[in-house]
């Protein structure tokens, strides 16, 4: 029995679609494509089928730089605590009176 | 979400044009001619919706089986309406005439029947089809048949897609590897002699020449829209003869009968089954 040869498979793409004028693009899902033109066209077909979107992004995985999903407490868990980061830490004083 | 389905209504339905065409008198009903000119193009997105179809988990990659699927489902939507439509002259739904009438009673252009070959043989069918198509329903949506016209209007913006997914794929196999290129010839070659029937007369819609578009007229259209495609992707213009056709007669090739074998057996075993 002769192996198969290998079969290469398409790259992926990430993709991100905006649902409405006004609003951001919002990271959909992935795909696998061989070049851009083909992956937005993709993209429309498996992400925007029930009207979703008004626009389509998309993106080599391979050139999102992502964050260590291992690193999440080095990463995250800082802010925690930190309340004066948020504006509602602070109690609007009673001499100031259109703040 | 508040802009999903986008004003719905604006488009005209299969089941929207079979309420319109239920009662007895009604003024939407096709009459008899224009039913004849709606069944062949009606046939012709039914025969070829069944062949895409049967792309779905087979296709190259999953995202290439949802493309053809969505094409075909496209395709099927189109064939709907223009059956209900056709149906309506002689009191028989899409259903009655999509799966019960016989091989010989069926008018597609032989072209949609063609067997689905290998990739590149179906994107050389989808590239052809998809220009008629478009052509086709550019002017039909100008005909002087008010839901022929609505039909048309609808399906422009869809096979206009088509087009362009099978032009993309034309020239990425066409011009990417030695193989590649071997097989878009090859099912160019194998597509080519369906080509001219697409444009050969048809008595039905000489019939009803108001609301039918007559094909001849489109081979121009046509033309202007594929062979810079086959420009673009360094393929010949294949210098094969054309068969006889007979499509809108009743005239078939072989490949007719087994597909409609597949898609009749189960409504003819259990007629009436719904789920």
């Amino acid at each position: 029995m002769t192996e198969e040869p290998r079969r290469e498979t398409w790259p992926l793409w990430e993709v991100f679609v905006r649902s409405a004028r006004g609003l951001s693009h919002v990271h959909a899902g992935s795909l696998h494509a061989p070049d851009a033109e083909l992956a937005v066209r993709n993209a429309r077909d498996l992400y925007t089928r029930r009207s979703e979107g008004v626009s389509i992004w998309v993106v080599p995985a391979a050139a999102i730089t992502a964050s260590d999903p291992d690193a999440k407490d080095a990463w995250f868990e800082s802010p925690r605590g930190k309340d004066f980061r948020h504006a509602t830490y602070y109690t609007a004083s009673q001499a100031v009176p259109h703040l | 979400m508040q802009n999903q389905h986008q004003s719905p209504s604006a488009v005209l339905t299969p089941e929207a044009i079979a309420a319109r065409v239920a009662p007895q008198d009604s003024p939407a009903r096709a009459t008899d001619d224009v039913a004849r000119y709606a069944l062949g193009l009606g046939d012709d997105a039914l025969v070829l919706a069944q062949r895409l179809g049967s792309w779905i988990a087979a296709a190259p990659e999953l995202e290439e089986d949802v493309a053809l699927g969505n094409i075909a489902l496209d395709t099927l939507g189109h064939a709907r309406g223009l059956l209900t439509y056709a149906g309506s002259a002689w009191d028989q739904t899409e259903d009655d005439l999509a799966y019960f009438r016989d091989e010989a009673d069926f008018r597609c252009r032989q072209i949609f029947e063609r067997p689905n070959g290998d990739f590149a043989c179906t994107i050389a069918r989808q590239l052809v089809v998809s220009a008629y198509f478009t052509v086709l329903y550019r002017r039909l949506a100008d005909s002087a048949d008010p839901t022929l016209a609505a039909i048309a209007a609808k399906a422009v913006k869809e096979v206009e897609y088509h087009l362009d997914h099978a032009t993309l794929w034309t020239v990425r196999l066409a011009l990417g590897t030695e193989e590649s290129r071997r097989r878009m010839i090859a099912g160019l070659e194998a597509i080519w002699p369906f080509v001219d029937e697409l444009f050969a007369a048809d008595p039905a819609a000489d019939a009803v020449p108001a609301a039918a578009v007559a094909p001849a007229g489109l081979r121009e259209p046509f033309d202007a829209l594929l062979l810079p495609v086959l420009d673009q992707a360094e393929l010949p213009v294949p210098g094969i003869a054309a068969v006889r056709g007979g499509g809108r007669l009743g005239v078939h090739s072989e490949a007719l009968g087994p597909l409609l074998a597949e898609m009749q057996v189960l409504a003819r075993r259990h007629p009436g089954a719904v789920w």
